[in-house]
């Protein structure tokens, strides 16, 4: 298994290698060839992995040694399990849609091959990412999926827009990465080790209920935090950064200023999604902190509402999907805090499959639309470009939870798992994952009625230019719709079954909870087990979720979204006029953009140029040169003395004599 | 018989002529020469009187070592003088203020 | 075990053959080839250090030992030895020489032969720094140092450059002037400059413990340079040829933390632990206060020397952090020091490597352009494709990015200082956050973007020797990056006995004080 384990990532690596380096060599149609065929060789190495996996074992073993430092030991190696390998399918199999995508959207770019080796790259180490079994990989992998989603973003580096924003990203993860890695030292200092599987145990036994053996240190205590929470704190502002989350939100509209087949592959699928499968698999450590399970909640119910919100005013058709993302994993992050790991997780696999296609869909359009992406001049497109319309159709149902289709079924268990929690946030989180659910309807199928539906608004030459995108596009739109329908079907075994919470990575000790996969501590966060206890069966969830009030408020959204953008437009007049503030709270994304430039942008500059200012005036001014100066005028004052004339040099000698010899005098008579 | 003190005084007196003509003279290198030799000469006076007083030759002897030097010194000197006239078109010690600080 | 005197070569090659360079080069216009010849041979001499150093004992190895001085009762001696400390840091210094004559090659045309014989003989002495274990004969090579990179930065310098090298020059000696006094007193303490015979010295009085620990910091400090003696750096940065500012970057500061390493901790432990904070607090004030200093910078020169100082003040946050883990470890073999030490040693093996690669590249630059204005420049990576790509790698490289070797260390520092403080780990890994934003703002004024101006429309890709430079250190980079084993398990037997030295400092302080 070990060596298929191995192969897996370092397909894509090689793969990026070959486009990058050899990129000229190989020439177009190679790199596409080189990279696409590798990637998928590893997506059928994860399949082949999947179907031989033992369902009661995890592959847990070393790569090769890193370091070892003061008895840690720090090592690159892989932790196989359910969790892992749904990853990989899904990482490996988006990543392998977008490279075929590719070939069709990226058809006229100069940096064609260089945008291949990227995206290789990115799977590469996507896949060390989800694959790792230490804390030491996680955070390369971490880091990695950030330089290249800083490459990614900046792709055409001509555009002041996209510089500016990839370079935004890379800082505003940087603040997350910086939590993420003061939580991987306070970890070390429990637990002295960074194999999570060590981890999990050391910090059982330190922190095994509620008593405060190692508190950390006066100040953390006197804002009431205990050692646990501290780390679960750290490691979840990672988290927020990666899958931003507010007020780390601010990154993920703006990356959009990258081609298209990376914002579906990396900011909706896969990387944004990182932080979601990273305290899943570190839930042993989640569990253990209430008051962070709490924070979760609060920040991703605040997510999944308040972005999708700004959804509703965006006219940018990417920028719309963008919004969307964020609410979702809005929706993901308060999974977490109501400890549905499986929830959060299975429906980071659905919105991998249905935003994916959204967004490859969006870019379908793009093309057709000569790169224009306002959606105020589309309209109609359903008659020129069915296969985008269907497809996209599919991916929109989806998303708003249309009972069948995938999204349902996740975003239900997500809805149902909150309002069984018993945390104190989670009554604040049903409220706003509730009020979600229509914004979601709202914002996706204004944006669908306006692009495929109503006057075709384009100019003329736009218009007899229309048509369907060619099929290197449209296949990877039809091969993600299947998934975007079917993957919900198994939330039987995913969510309500053993799935992910049975394979033990540890013999059962009488001090320790049971660590598996994904563990919760059923009695304190009871939320899965009463979703389990309530589940019979696929069908009677559907029937369920059809009476159920999500589904109702979803339709209403869409019902709404008609109305207004189809039927009667004055309408949206009327609430733009009656609620202007409101549109320019929205508009101004609550203002965050402003607060970061004007706070921290222009702070950081003005606190440089203080500093600087000090260093030059004071340190080198009045010390440096200060003493260099001082040295000076006093030399000069004493070269007073040095006149150059001959008779002075020998009147001086001849009274320095004269009063040697006077106190010679003195001192001998004395 | 002249008491040594008379000598003595005579040699103090030269000497002081000569340090104060070095210090008050602002005119020409060569009266700075001249006071140089007086002032060797003070001191081969000192020489010559102790010499005569204890009895001993090596003062004497020492007036010779003395004179030769000072001959040298002159011959020296006045050959920088004439060097510097040539350079500088005068030996004014005045205008001699290159080392000035 | 190797039985010639593979340490006296490496010191006296360099330095005999710089002064053949400096007397028959120019004559047979062959200083360039015959100062390559050199370095590489050098460099290759080196190699025996590694392969056949027992880095399992973890001591003193490849001694020699001669009377140097013996006039008047004074006992000087000729003692070289290296350990794992020491070998990496000598084997960075060789490496970077050659490079350092490579990429000066066609770009010093005036007094070629003495540019040339320059960083030879600062190789040597920077190798005596490294192997000496006699205090006398480590400060004669410290302060001989600054002799050959005086006369690179007032030679070959930028229009500033008398200030600069002067400033410099006063700057590093009014440090080590202290120093001096200081050995001069140990030895009139325990009669001996040999090193380990100072380690065992045991407490000195109070004040005077005190007193030579601060004139070993302000040695070593400005020399680093810690904040707030760093202000010589950026302006010898900046007026610098190229090579000089890779040297200056890569070994000169290198020797200051060395130099904490050989003599601050383990000879006045007692003193360094009571001021540890002191040294700790100002490292943090560097990691912070200069990361922003560096924020604002329009010279990219000086915004990569802000950088250097930043990075720095992770070395002496590490050695310093060693006091505080050992005393609150309660487990001994893994406290933290170690780890401290390491992260300190790695950062700075890696910072060799990335600050050296990050002014070739300003080098690449400024000798195309004749500018080091950032705001000169623009969209380079369109004319410049491959010089782009190294650029941003070692950019990232400079931001600490894991996979690259900028992350080893600041990653070890970080996570021992959070076993130490919390809030000590917080401030250090602010520079996760600043580190980036100047560095990848310099990135994106000079490497992305439109072509700016017909300057830059102008500008030709890297050449091969340039790219031979650049490929190097970019592996070296890397490699560091991916697999560091080699070099922390070769260091960890010497840190171990070092870090056991200064407890057993420790130990003995507290012991004589009870007693």
């Amino acid at each position: 298994m070990g060596t298929l384990y191995l192969l897996i990532p370092l397909a894509p690596l090689l793969g990026a290698i070959l486009a990058g380096f050899f990129g000229k060599q190989l020439g177009r149609k190679g790199a596409h060839f080189v990279t696409s065929g590798l990637v998928a060789f590893s997506f059928i190495l994860s399949v082949i992995a999947f179907m031989q996996m033992d369902a009661n074992e995890v592959y847990n073993q070393t790569v090769y040694q890193w370091a070892v430092i003061d008895n840690i030991k720090m090592e690159v190696g892989f932790l196989v399990d359910h969790l892992t390998i749904m990853m990989m399918l899904v990482v490996t199999f988006v990543s392998l849609m977008v490279h075929i995508y590719t070939i069709g959207y990226m058809h006229d770019d100069p940096g064609y091959q260089r945008f291949f080796s990227y995206i290789s790259l990115f799977t590469f180490s996507m896949l060390m990412l989800v694959m790792s079994n230490n804390f030491l990989q996680l955070f390369f992998g971490w880091e990695a999926v950030g330089l290249v989603s800083y490459l990614l973003i900046g792709f055409w580096y001509k555009k002041d827009t996209a510089i500016y924003a990839n370079m935004k990203a890379f800082l505003v993860n940087r603040v997350g990465d910086f939590g993420f890695l003061l939580g991987i030292g306070v970890i070390v200092i429990y637990a002295n080790s960074l194999d999570y599987i060590t981890v999990f145990e050391r910090l059982g036994v330190a922190m095994g209920g509620d008593n405060n053996m190692l508190p950390l240190d006066a100040l953390t205590q006197a804002w009431g935090l205990n050692h646990q929470d501290m780390i679960a704190l750290l490691l979840f502002i990672g988290a927020m950064g990666k899958s931003a989350q507010v007020p780390l939100h601010v990154w993920l509209p703006d990356s959009m200023e990258g081609p298209t087949p990376i914002s579906a592959l990396i900011h909706a699928a896969t990387m944004v999604t990182a932080g979601i499968f990273m305290v899943s698999r570190l839930s042993p450590i989640f569990e253990l902190s209430d008051t962070v399970l709490n924070f979760i909640l609060i920040i991703g119910a605040t997510t999944a509402f308040f972005m999708g919100l700004i959804g509703i005013i965006q006219n940018d058709i990417k920028r719309v999907v963008a919004y969307s993302t964020l609410s979702q994993l809005g929706y993901m992050v308060v999974a977490l805090g109501a400890s549905a790991y499986s929830a959060a997780v299975f429906h980071l696999m659905t919105h991998a499959f249905f935003k994916a296609l959204l967004f490859l869909a969006a870019g379908s359009v793009i093309i057709a639309m000569h790169h224009e992406q306002d959606i105020r001049k589309m309209g109609g497109l359903k008659r020129h470009m069915p296969i985008t319309y269907w497809t996209s159709l599919v991916g929109s149902l989806a998303l708003i939870g249309i009972p069948g289709f995938a999204g349902f079924f996740s975003k239900d268990a997500i809805i149902e798992a909150v309002h069984a929690s018993t945390l104190p946030a989670a009554g604040y989180a049903y409220f706003m994952v509730l009020l979600g659910v229509f914004v979601t309807a709202f914002y996706s199928f204004r944006m669908f009625f306006l692009v495929f539906h109503g006057d075709e608004r384009m100019d003329d030459h736009t218009l007899h230019h229309l048509h369907e995108s060619p099929k290197v596009v449209t296949i990877p739109l039809i091969l993600l719709a299947i998934p975007s329908v079917i993957a919900g079907y198994f939330i039987g075994t995913m969510v309500m079954g053993d799935f992910f919470n049975q394979v033990t990575l540890l013999p059962k000790a009488e001090h320790l909870h049971q660590v598996t996969t994904i563990m919760v501590d059923h009695e304190r966060h009871p939320a899965m087990e009463v979703l389990r206890e309530e589940y019979h069966g696929i069908f009677s969830f559907i029937f369920h979720g059809m009476i159920a009030l999500p589904f109702w408020l979803a339709l209403a959204g869409v019902g709404a979204a008609w109305y207004i953008y189809m039927k009667d437009d004055s309408i949206a007049d009327w609430f733009y006029n009656r609620f202007q503030w409101l549109y320019k709270i929205l508009d101004n994304k609550y203002y965050f953009d402003t607060f970061n430039q004007k706070f921290f942008a222009n702070g950081s500059l003005n606190l440089g140029t203080a500093f600087w200012t000090f260093d030059k005036t004071i340190i080198d001014g009045l010390f440096v040169n200060g003493v260099a100066k001082m040295t000076g005028w006093t030399a000069r004052l004493l070269s007073h003395f040095q006149t150059g004339y001959l008779y002075h040099y020998v009147m001086a000698m001849a009274l320095g004599v004269g009063f040697l010899m006077a106190w010679l005098f003195m001192a001998l008579s004395a | 018989m002249i008491p040594l003190s008379h000598t003595l005084i005579v040699a103090a007196i030269l000497f002081s002529i000569s340090l104060a003509g070095m210090f008050l003279n602002r005119k020409n290198v060569l009266i700075l020469l001249m006071c140089i030799e007086l002032m060797l000469l003070s001191v081969n006076l000192n020489f010559i009187a102790f010499s005569h007083y204890l009895n001993d030759l090596g003062g004497q002897l020492f007036v010779f070592f003395i004179l030769t030097v000072a001959a040298a010194e002159a011959a020296i000197g006045l050959a920088i003088l004439v060097t510097m006239f040539r350079n500088r078109r005068t030996i004014n010690v005045q205008n001699l203020d290159s080392l000035k600080g | 075990m190797i039985d010639w005197p593979i340490l006296s070569l490496l010191i006296w090659l360099p330095i005999v053959g710089g002064v053949g360079i400096v007397l028959l080069g120019d004559k047979l216009g062959a200083g360039r080839q015959a100062a390559l010849a050199i370095a590489i041979l050098t460099f290759l001499l080196s190699l025996p250090l590694y392969f056949s150093y027992d880095a399992a004992a973890g001591t003193m190895q490849f001694r020699e030992s001669a009377a140097w001085i013996e006039a008047f009762g004074i006992n000087i001696r000729y003692e070289l030895g290296a350990d794992g400390i020491a070998i990496p840091l000598i084997l960075l210094n060789t490496f970077t020489t050659v490079l350092v004559v490579i990429a000066g090659w066609e770009v010093i045309q005036s007094r070629v032969s003495l540019y040339m014989a320059s960083f030879l003989i600062m190789e040597g002495l920077v190798n005596g720094v490294f192997a000496a274990m006699d205090a006398i004969l480590f400060y004669v090579f410290f302060e001989g140092m600054l002799i050959p990179m005086f006369l690179v930065i007032g030679i070959w310098g930028g229009p500033n450059r008398i200030y600069a090298t002067i400033k410099f020059f006063l700057y590093t000696f009014f440090g080590s002037v202290f120093l001096l006094v200081s050995l001069v007193y140990l030895y009139m303490q325990g009669g001996s400059f040999f090193l380990p015979d100072l380690y065992m010295l045991g407490a000195l009085p109070e004040t005077a413990g005190t007193l030579v620990f601060f004139s070993f910091l302000i040695a070593f400090g400005v020399k680093i340079p810690m904040w707030p003696v760093h202000t010589w750096l950026p302006d010898a940065h900046v007026e610098a040829p190229t090579g000089g500012s890779v040297i200056l970057a890569a070994i000169t500061l290198k020797v200051g933390g060395y130099a904490f390493l050989r003599m601050a901790l383990p000879i006045v432990p007692e003193a360094a632990m009571e001021w540890s904070w002191l040294v700790i607090a100002l490292s943090l004030v560097a990691v912070i206060y200069i990361g922003f200093v560096a924020l604002v910078q329009t010279d990219m020169k000086k915004l990569v020397a802000y950088s250097s100082i930043a990075h720095m003040a992770f070395v002496t946050l590490g050695f310093f952090l060693v006091f505080k883990l050992q005393l609150s470890g309660s487990d001994p073999s893994s406290s933290g020091a170690v780890m401290a030490v390491q992260g300190g040693m790695v950062q700075m093996i890696s910072h060799g490597f990335i600050s050296g690669a990050m002014f070739l590249c300003i080098g690449v630059l400024y000798d195309r352009m004749h500018t080091r204005d950032i705001k000169a420049y623009g969209g380079v990576v369109n004319r410049m494709p491959i010089f782009a790509t190294f650029f941003v790698l070692f950019a990232m490289a400079n931001t600490g990015l894991p996979g690259t070797s900028g992350f080893v260390g600041e990653f070890l520092v970080i996570l021992a200082s959070t076993k130490a403080n919390f809030w000590v780990a917080f401030g250090a890994a602010t520079t996760l956050i600043v580190g980036a934003a100047y560095t990848l703002w310099l990135v994106k004024r000079v490497v992305w973007g439109e072509v700016t101006n017909g300057e830059v429309d102008k500008l030709t890709d890297v050449n091969k020797r340039e790219m031979l430079t650049l490929g190097v250190l970019a592996f070296a980079v890397l490699l560091l990056g991916l697999w560091p084993d080699p070099l922390t398990g070769f260091m960890d037997a010497s840190i171990r006995q070092l870090v056991a030295t200064i407890t057993d400092g420790m130990t003995v302080v507290t012991a004589q004080v009870g007693g």
